[in-house]
Formats: C-alpha cells, sequence, structure tokens
C-alpha cells in the first residue's frame, strides 16, 4: 500500500486544459434551448455506441479517461444505457447489422438528446462507404448535431466535439 | 510433420513466410488435415473464394500449420460442398459457418450450420463473395432468427446481453445461462460488425488495399499492414530494404507495448483496482504521444506500405525512444510490484477464467491467450522474419491459463518488446526504407502471416489483371479465441465475465469484417 500511495504522490496531477469548442463541427443547428444548456452547467451522461467501426475510435474515447484527458474532471461520464443518457456517442460507418440496435438505442435515450458522430467513417462512411452491409454515415440512420472527422479523431478532437455539442453560442 | 507425406504437388508461394500451397481433391483435402492434426498441428484459417468467372469453380481454402511453416490446401468444388473440418479443429465450425453465408460453399454432414456472419441485412441463398454479386447492392432488412442452445433445469435462466454493451467496447451478443450468479453456459453471437470488408477490397488496386487492411481491426493496424504488404510483396516478387523491415519490427513492437499496456491497466480497474489503469494508462497516453510526434499518428496507422514503410527517424527520434524505453521499463516493473503484492488484486486474478493447456490445444488457442495456456507459439520464434531472425526473441508461456497467467504473459511480453526496441534502435542499418513494387502477375496467391499482440494475423491474397485485388481473406486469431472465452467462463460468476472477457480482449471487427 506503501508504494502505492508513493506513486500516486510522485506522479501527481497530469491533468491538461479542456480544448474550446469549435462551431465548425455542427452539422445541425443548436436544438437544446439556452436555459436547458445551462442548467447542464457543462456536465453531461454519454452513451457510447460502436455502431461497426474498426476500433480505433474506440482507442481514443478510451483515452479521454485517461489522466490528461480526465473527462470526469469536466462532470461528463460515460453511462451503461441510453435511458441515462444525454448524448450518444456513435463510431463507424453504421453495419446493416447493427442498424437496428443503433435506432433502438436512439429511441431509448430521453428527449433532450444529441449525437455526435466519430471519425471519418461516422462523418462520411469513410473507406467503407455504404454497401450491402453498411449503411455508410451515422446520419443516414439517426440524426447528427455534431460530426468530429479523424482517422481515429484524437482524444482532443473528440472532446471538443463533445463541449461543442453543449455549448451555447 | 514432413511437406513429402502429405502425397501432395506443392508449390512455395514467394514472399517471407514459408508457404506451401497445393491444389487437392476432396479425398487429399480431409486426409491433409487429418494428418496435420494427427501431429498437433493446427488451423489457421479457412475460407473460400468464387472462380467460375475464369472458367474454374468454386474453391476452399485451408491454412495448417506444419513443422517447416504454412500449407495452404486449396480444393476446386465439384458441386458446392466440401468435407467438413470441424470435427478435427473446433475452431474450424465457425470459418465454414461464415464461408457459407458468404460464399455459398457448405461443408458436408457439419454438426452446426447455422449461420454465422449472415444477421438480416441479405437473405439465404444470396452470396456477397459471389463474383456475380454487386457489392452495392442493397435488400431490405429480413428475418433474424438465431437458434442459441437452450439450457434447461430449475433455477436457469438467460441473461442476454448487447449487442450494445455497458462499456466503451465493440458490440456483440453474449447469451448467458445461469443458476444464481454461477455461468452454466455462455454462447456468443457475433457478427453485428460486418460491413463487406472483403468485398470492399475486391474494388481495390494493391497500393490502395494497404489503408483498408490498417483497418480491418485498428487495435492491430500494423499487424495487418505488415501482413498485407507482406503478401503484396510476395506476390510483386519485391523484397525491402533491411531497414524497412527493421522499422517494421520497431513498428510491431510498439504496437505489441501500446496495446499490453492498456490491458494491463483494466486488467486492474476490472478488478476494482482503478490506481491501475490511471498508472497504466498514464504510461500508455506517454507511448501513443511519442508515436504521434515520431511517425505522425498514435497508433502508427498507414506506417506501413507495399515496398517498405512511409516514414523514417532520425538520430534524435532514436535517442528519444532509447529513453522512453528506460522509463516505461521502470514504470511498467514498479507497477508490476504492486500488482503482484496487491492480495485483493491477486485474488480476483489467480484462477479466474481457466483455460487449461489441454482444452487449449484441443480447441486451438492462439496467440498471447493461447501462450498463457502452454500454447507455445510466436511466429517471432518459429519463422522469425528479419530482423526478428537476430534477436532470439524470447517467448512467455504460462501454464495455468488463468486471468493472472494472461496478464503475466504481458507483463514478460511489455519487458521482451522493450528488449527488442532497444537492439533495434542501436542496430538499426543504413538505407532505403522503401523499394518501388513491381506490377504483380495476374492470378498471383500469396500469404502475409504476422504475429500481432493478439496473435498470427493472416491475409490470403489473390491478384487479378491490372495490379487489382482479385480476392483477399483477412484472418484475426480472434476466430480461434472467441470460442474458448465460452469455455474459459464456465464455473466463473457472471461478475467476473468483464474481467475474463478483458484478459482475452478479442477483436469483433477483425472477426466480423
Amino acid at each position: 500500500m506503501f508504494q502505492l500511495l508513493k506513486q500516486i504522490a510522485k506522479v501527481g496531477i497530469k491533468t491538461e486544459k479542456p480544448p474550446e469548442p469549435d462551431e465548425n463541427l455542427r452539422v445541425a443547428a443548436q436544438r437544446l434551448q439556452r436555459e436547458i444548456l445551462e442548467r447542464f452547467q457543462g456536465s453531461l451522461t454519454i452513451r457510447h455506441v460502436d455502431a461497426g467501426s474498426c476500433n480505433g475510435c474506440e482507442l481514443e474515447i478510451n483515452a479521454l479517461s485517461n489522466p490528461y484527458y480526465n473527462l470526469e474532471g469536466l462532470g461528463i461520464r460515460f453511462v451503461a444505457s441510453p435511458r441515462h443518457a444525454d448524448m450518444l456517442l456513435v463510431t463507424g460507418p453504421v453495419s446493416r447489422h447493427m442498424e437496428v440496435a443503433l435506432k433502438r438505442t436512439y429511441d431509448a435515450t430521453p428527449h433532450p438528446k444529441m449525437v455526435v458522430a466519430l471519425g471519418d467513417c461516422g462523418c462520411t462512411g469513410g473507406i467503407f462507404g455504404e454497401n450491402y452491409a453498411s449503411c455508410g454515415r451515422v446520419s443516414n440512420v439517426i440524426p447528427v448535431d455534431v460530426a468530429v472527422p479523424g482517422c481515429p479523431p484524437t482524444p482532443l478532437a473528440i472532446m471538443q466535439g463533445i463541449l461543442t455539442a453543449i455549448s451555447v453560442k | 510433420m514432413r511437406l513429402e507425406d502429405f502425397n501432395i504437388e506443392l508449390t512455395r508461394l514467394p514472399g517471407a513466410m514459408p508457404v506451401w500451397q497445393g491444389c487437392v481433391d476432396a479425398q487429399q483435402w480431409r486426409r491433409a488435415a487429418e494428418q496435420v492434426n494427427e501431429k498437433g498441428g493446427r488451423l489457421v484459417a479457412l475460407w473460400g473464394s468464387d472462380n467460375t468467372d475464369l472458367g474454374e469453380r468454386l474453391t476452399v481454402h485451408a491454412a495448417l500449420t506444419v513443422h517447416s511453416g504454412l500449407l495452404v490446401v486449396s480444393l476446386p468444388l465439384s458441386a458446392d460442398s466440401y468435407p467438413d473440418v470441424s470435427d478435427l479443429f473446433p475452431s474450424a465450425n465457425r470459418m465454414q459457418r461464415a464461408a457459407y453465408d458468404l460464399l455459398g460453399v457448405r461443408a458436408e454432414n457439419a454438426e452446426d450450420t447455422r449461420k454465422w456472419l449472415r444477421h438480416a441485412a441479405w437473405p439465404d441463398g444470396v452470396f456477397p463473395l459471389r463474383k456475380s454479386f454487386e457489392g452495392k447492392r442493397v435488400f431490405p432488412n429480413g428475418e433474424d432468427a438465431y437458434g442459441f442452445v437452450q439450457v434447461g433445469g430449475e433455477g436457469v435462466h438467460e441473461i442476454p446481453v448487447g449487442p450494445v454493451h455497458a462499456g466503451t467496447i465493440e458490440p456483440g451478443h453474449f447469451r448467458f445461462s445461469v443458476v444464481g450468479e454461477g455461468i452454466l453456459r455462455l454462447e456468443e453471437r457475433l457478427g453485428y460488425k460486418h460491413k463487406g470488408i472483403e468485398k470492399r477490397f475486391e474494388e481495390m488496386t494493391l497500393a490502395q488495399g494497404a489503408r483498408l487492411a490498417g483497418r480491418i481491426s485498428g487495435d492491430s493496424t500494423v499487424a495487418y499492414a505488415w501482413a498485407y504488404a507482406m503478401a503484396v510483396e510476395g506476390a510483386a516478387g519485391v523484397s525491402v530494404p533491411q531497414r524497412a523491415a527493421w522499422l517494421r519490427a520497431l513498428l510491431l513492437e510498439r504496437e505489441r507495448v501500446g496495446q499490453h499496456l492498456w490491458d494491463l491497466g483494466f486488467l486492474g480497474n476490472d478488478a476494482g483496482l482503478a490506481f491501475g489503469l490511471a498508472q497504466f494508462s498514464r504510461l500508455r497516453e506517454d507511448w501513443l504521444r511519442t508515436s504521434h510526434a515520431l511517425f505522425g499518428h498514435r497508433y502508427l496507422m498507414d506506417m506501413i506500405v507495399p515496398g517498405g514503410v512511409a516514414r523514417d527517424i532520425d538520430g534524435k527520434a532514436i535517442a528519444a525512444m532509447q529513453a522512453e524505453t528506460r522509463v516505461v521499463r521502470e514504470g511498467v516493473q514498479l507497477l508490476r510490484g504492486i500488482y503482484d503484492e496487491h492480495a485483493g488484486l491477486q485474488d480476483r486474478f489467480i484462477g479466474c477464467g481457466r483455460v487449461k493447456p489441454d482444452l487449449a490445444h484441443r480447441l486451438g488457442l492462439t496467440g498471447l491467450a493461447g501462450r498463457a495456456s502452454a500454447v507455445a507459439w510466436d511466429l517471432r520464434v518459429q519463422f522469425p522474419v528479419p530482423p526478428y531472425d537476430g534477436f532470439d526473441v524470447r517467448m512467455s508461456t504460462h501454464g495455468n491459463g488463468d486471468v493472472a497467467a494472461r496478464a503475466t504473459v504481458r507483463f514478460d511480453e511489455v519487458f521482451e518488446s522493450l528488449r527488442l526496441i532497444d537492439l533495434i534502435l542501436a542496430g538499426l542499418p543504413a538505407g532505403d526504407i522503401a523499394t518501388p513494387v513491381a506490377d504483380a502477375p495476374d492470378n498471383a496467391f500469396a500469404v502475409g502471416w504476422v504475429e500481432g499482440w493478439r496473435g498470427e494475423v493472416l491475409i490470403a491474397l489473390e491478384t487479378g489483371p491490372g495490379n487489382r485485388i482479385r480476392r483477399l481473406h483477412a484472418h484475426d486469431p480472434s476466430w480461434q479465441n472467441w470460442p474458448l472465452l465460452e469455455r474459459g467462463v464456465l464455473g466463473n460468476i457472471v461478475p467476473d465475465f468483464p474481467l475474463i472477457n478483458k484478459s482475452f480482449n478479442l477483436s469483433y471487427s477483425g472477426h466480423d469484417l
């Protein structure tokens, strides 16, 4: 236990400053009223849905929880059920086999809800495109508020996308 | 198993790995599988291709391990079926079912003929990998019934989980049959991420395919890109400059260290030690940032290309990585000490999710999880390509086959990879980092085979005219290991499932294609 505490003290706090919102990432006008967003005070619960990614985006979503980005420190949490979520963070070209599950997850998320599509595939279908097994971009299946490109997008870019979705212009 | 024992006319395929291919009839197909099985060899992959547009036939291929390398037997089918080999190699079960779903070739009298990769996106009787199938064709969502095996008895109930899981992981369905908290049976259903990767390859040139290969399973992008490059170079008959080979090994070991650091952190976390995740993910973030600074990509995507590597490093980069291996080695040593001494953690790890060596051998467990169950197989040791042939890679194995063993193998492999990285950085030869890739002949067949962090990744490539991909099969070691997860959880309690699952850390995307 001594070693463990010593290591915590030695490493110290690594958390860095979060990025500013970027209006360019917005694909649909802010649907939430200023009053609601102000009430959120930046706190947010997110349900992640991998709808068919190569799993590269998942690596970076997980990185958001490391001590450098410390997403929870901003009051933003990943939750286990869409019923607890304010936002869906969706990766992948949406595979046809995930189409129904994604729609159901969206329907299960209470209003008001936001969707952030992640990665080149989530934004455009990416290298996989549309075919017999792939629906392509996320907005082909559910409405999207903010789209964050990148292959995969860096943790900072993902954070920026999330913060943009809950920012007041 | 010597090659002459097979009584098959074999051709050595051009390329970096020792691979032989032979055309067989149905009897020889079955006999070859039996012979390999008798000698303790393994099935690495089974897939099919459609050659009917060339006036030939639907063909199934099986890649089997032999003493001297890999044996690929190819069976052109007179009808649409071939002798089942799943009784010899249980891992063939799902591969055969997938081959039917995608290509319409059937294993004769196979016990399990349920669909596997096909859900509702296309109907039975339509086969996407047939040449006559137009890849962009979309069918309305159809029926998706799947016959899970039912467990009866008093007090037995089912827990269905997924495809959308509670954490940030990939989608798949797990059907638990439980009494109280104890797991009586787990049945997986995968295929949710099937996005037509193999069909997509057929629209691409050999040069374009490299990018897609690096996105079959993002966490193994280096391993896949290398296997793909190896196959293309084999088909085109080029060999890469020495410096490129060394840089590839550097990239592969960097990928291995990065993934192992992540898994070790999550293993701590899933056993209730959040400290472990915080500490390991800090080390990992530093590691990724170095990759970004020196190679321009945190996960090293698109660094390996056919002909060599995309980016060189200078003396400053070498010094930076040498300093980094020292820091990481010290950091991991310290954390290993804490993990080893932590009674609560060890209590969760030891004996949990056990796959005994005997079962692992019989069912074909491979890669990292295999080595933790005494399956001594690592391509860097068995068939080392340069520069591994000069490094005397030390394989880590363990006999317990539990979560603790899989953690131990990861710790050992981190240290070994750091040692290899130091050797590579100290001895990196001068010279070019890439060579132009010559035109590949039409109808060439080549194989790439690489030991990624999870296990052996295989790419089988058939070329078409004009440097195009005619058929590409990508095989992830997860195909072999997913069924063993079903066995590893038996007798454990449901709350230990996330920990056991993480200790295997298998790919969904690499499997679903």
